[in-house]
């Protein structure tokens, strides 16, 4: 039984959309904008949830894993490849943008995985600063001014592309075997330990799949405004990445696909209520949490992400 | 599965209202502010929106601009930008979809430059009041701005030293973190040392840092004739009651970062006596700035900052290329503003000559009796 035949149809629609609308002009530049800041959150929110919500850990540094894959992308197409060349290169550059992020997440995950819960929290949070730092540091790179020179390579149809590449990775990654074993690190690393689960090389490998992604971001970010800076990648960076993680629910990509895109577009939408918009907004975060204390999908996925044999367990419980 | 639909119905009906967005009505002219009201320096954003709201009230109470023979009310649309890049851009992206003739915005040079690559791309005339970081300009049509840069600044500075306070020797302390400060220290260095002169310590911190006893003990060690703090006016006097404290007595000065009148209120007597270089001195001023002086204190009861004065000539140079344009279009109004020789304004005379950088002068404040009080004037 074929019963997932239209979930590629949609798919294969919404990306010839996203070609289609902003290319006839049918959606405005502010609107492409808002859509690309939509689908940019959604990998940093799906990727931050892996660590935050399958695996239970509490990183708050992943705007620094976002400024590795922003700063080496960008200096790949400003300064390495030629600027006709762009356009074709901009997948190439994206992902050793995320290679270099993965790297950093390699070597911040060794002795950090050391620790746990809160003290992991400050690991990573002490490791955004050194990024910035760093960074603002470099005169090479512009230092606090920031970089710039890029030339507008992302569009609506490459977020949503990364997008799609995003969920598959993880929703993949999450229900195979690897998967599992996170999951049972989040419920009780001793028992997991138990049970044969390598906790140590799981939580890496998760950790570096989760900067990896973060790092993919960094670079469309890069190329949508076509200026980076030390400053956008702090710790309210990351902050924001964690509201939309928690907004959405942990454990639960739809979750994180719906706290990103409701965050990022109630934020626009509130803009004409000026100064109010940041008194009203996080408000309605504070009714949500209150209402929904696990976030809109806490734990709970949406079914045309389940793999088809939970489905099928989940119909054979149910009745 | 009632939840369900219930979700999906949420998210239809935000993108819904989303594309309802209004479609641009012609008959008036629209200009667009793009301003930091929340984030990290609201002062600024605040001080933007009011000169902006002043200067077209006015056009407004007198009828409307005139433009080809025929009056146009000028609407205003305001947008916060957070103090952040990301939402500089999009901000940007929604006036120029909204139809505006001008953008006047973003303030700090972070949130300007996104903000300029956005106007440039749509080309749509952009005025910066106070972006002072020569990237937002550079090599850009339609970008301008209404302040001189930091390179020239740090000229102004460096020669006030040598000519003025006739130093020799001069020390720097700023802040490592921050695009401006570092900008105006190098220059001042290079500017100084070209001219045969020792900067004899080059101290740093970062944002935030409240302690600053290790770098001005090493300042004073360096026995240099002065001092030069060009950063912002919450951590001067920090650095300015400490360097006494450790017995630091010769001039000090800074640059336009100072000119907030909460300097002096956190100062106090410390602050006596010492300069810095700046956009304007209120009490010198053409009768032009001072009737902006008396209408802004009127209107928010307090005495208009740079950013104020800045905004407001932003749109004085808005309103002067719209008329000389003579028509309601962007490409107009961009040819216009660039070949502007002469606008008589609040904080100087500016011209444009090629490049979206004004040419206009600086002035030297000093500060006595607890006031800014004009000391004298850098032409460029």
């Amino acid at each position: 039984m074929n019963r997932r035949w239209w979930l590629p149809l949609i798919l294969a629609l919404l990306f010839l959309l996203s070609i289609l609308l902003p290319h006839f002009g049918i959606l405005n530049l502010y609107l492409q904008q808002v859509l690309m800041y939509v689908g940019i959150n959604i990998i940093l929110t799906i990727s931050l949830n892996l660590v935050n919500g399958y695996m239970g850990e509490f990183s708050v540094g992943h705007a620094g894993f976002m400024a590795i894959g922003a700063y080496i992308s960008s200096l790949l197409t400003v300064w390495v490849f030629p600027k006709s060349w762009g356009p074709f290169v901009f997948p190439l550059v994206l992902i050793l943008g995320g290679l270099g992020a993965a790297l950093a997440g390699l070597i911040v995950a060794f002795p950090s995985f050391k620790t746990r819960g809160d003290y992991l929290a400050i690991v990573t949070l002490a490791f955004n600063m050194i990024i910035k730092s760093v960074l603002e540091n470099i005169e090479a790179i512009g230092g606090p001014r920031g970089f710039m020179g890029m030339s507008k390579l992302t569009n609506v149809a490459w977020v949503y592309v990364w997008v799609l590449i995003t969920i598959f990775a993880i929703r993949n990654f999450v229900f195979s075997a690897y998967g599992r074993g996170i999951l049972s690190i989040r419920e009780d690393e001793v028992a997991a330990e138990l049970v044969s689960v390598n906790t140590r090389q799981t939580k890496i490998l998760a950790f570096v799949i989760s900067s990896f992604f973060a790092g993919i971001a960094g670079g469309l970010f890069a190329h949508v405004l076509q200026f980076i800076n030390p400053r956008s990648f702090t710790i309210l960076k990351s902050t924001d990445v964690l509201v939309m993680v928690y907004l959405g629910g942990i454990g639960s990509i739809m979750g994180s696909i719906l706290g990103a895109s409701i965050y990022t577009i109630l934020l626009e939408l509130l803009r004409p209520l000026g100064v109010w918009r940041w008194v009203v907004g996080p408000l309605l975060l504070v009714i949500l949490m209150v209402t929904r204390p696990r976030g809109i999908m806490g734990l709970r996925e949406a079914r045309w992400l389940l793999p088809a044999e939970e489905v099928q367990a989940d119909a054979a419980v149910t009745s | 599965m009632f939840k369900k639909v219930a979700l999906l119905l949420l998210v239809l009906v935000l993108v819904g209202a989303f594309v309802a967005c209004a479609p641009p009505v012609p008959a008036e002219i629209k200009i667009g502010v793009n301003a930091e009201l929340t984030g990290g320096i609201p002062v600024v954003g605040a001080s933007c929106k009011n000169a902006a709201e002043m200067a077209v009230k006015e056009v407004n109470d007198a009828g409307g601009l005139e433009v080809g023979g025929r009056k146009y009310k000028v609407t205003l649309l305001i947008e916060d930008n957070e103090d952040k890049a990301e939402s500089a851009a999009a901000a940007a992206q929604k006036l120029n979809t909204a139809g505006v003739l001008v953008h006047i915005g973003a303030n700090a040079s972070r949130n300007a430059i996104p903000a300029s690559t956005v106007c440039e791309d749509a080309k749509l005339p952009m005025i910066s009041p106070w972006s002072t970081n020569p990237k937002t300009t550079a090599g850009k049509k339609y970008v301008f701005r209404a302040c001189f840069i930091d390179d020239f600044q740090g000229v102004v500075a460096a020669k006030f030293a040598i000519n003025e306070l006739k130093a020799n020797t001069a020390s720097v302390l700023y802040d490592v973190a921050s695009e401006y400060n570092k900008g105006i220290a190098e220059i001042f260095k290079k500017t100084f040392e070209e001219a045969g002169k020792q900067v004899v310590a080059f101290e740093t911190y970062t944002t935030g840092d409240k302690d600053f006893s290790a770098q001005l003990t090493k300042i004073r060690a360096s026995g240099a004739d002065v001092l030069f703090l060009p950063n912002y006016y919450s951590e001067v006097p920090l650095q300015v009651q400490q360097a006494h404290k450790l017995g630091y007595t010769d001039t000090i000065f800074g640059s336009d970062s100072w000119g907030n009148l909460e300097l002096i209120d956190l100062c106090g007597a410390d602050c006596e006596g010492l300069f810095f270089t700046t956009h304007y001195a209120p009490d010198i001023a053409t009768p032009k700035a001072q009737k902006f002086i008396a209408d802004y204190e009127a209107a928010y009861g307090k005495t208009p900052d740079d950013v104020a004065a800045l905004t407001y000539d932003a749109f004085g140079l808005a309103f002067q290329a719209i008329q000389a344009a003579g028509k309601i279009d962007r490409q107009a109004v961009r040819d216009a503003l660039a070949s502007i020789t002469k606008y008589e304004g609040v904080t100087g005379t500016m011209e444009f000559r090629g490049t979206g950088d004004p040419v206009k002068s600086a002035v030297i404040i000093q500060i006595k009796n607890g006031k800014f009080t004009y000391y004298t004037s850098a032409a460029p």
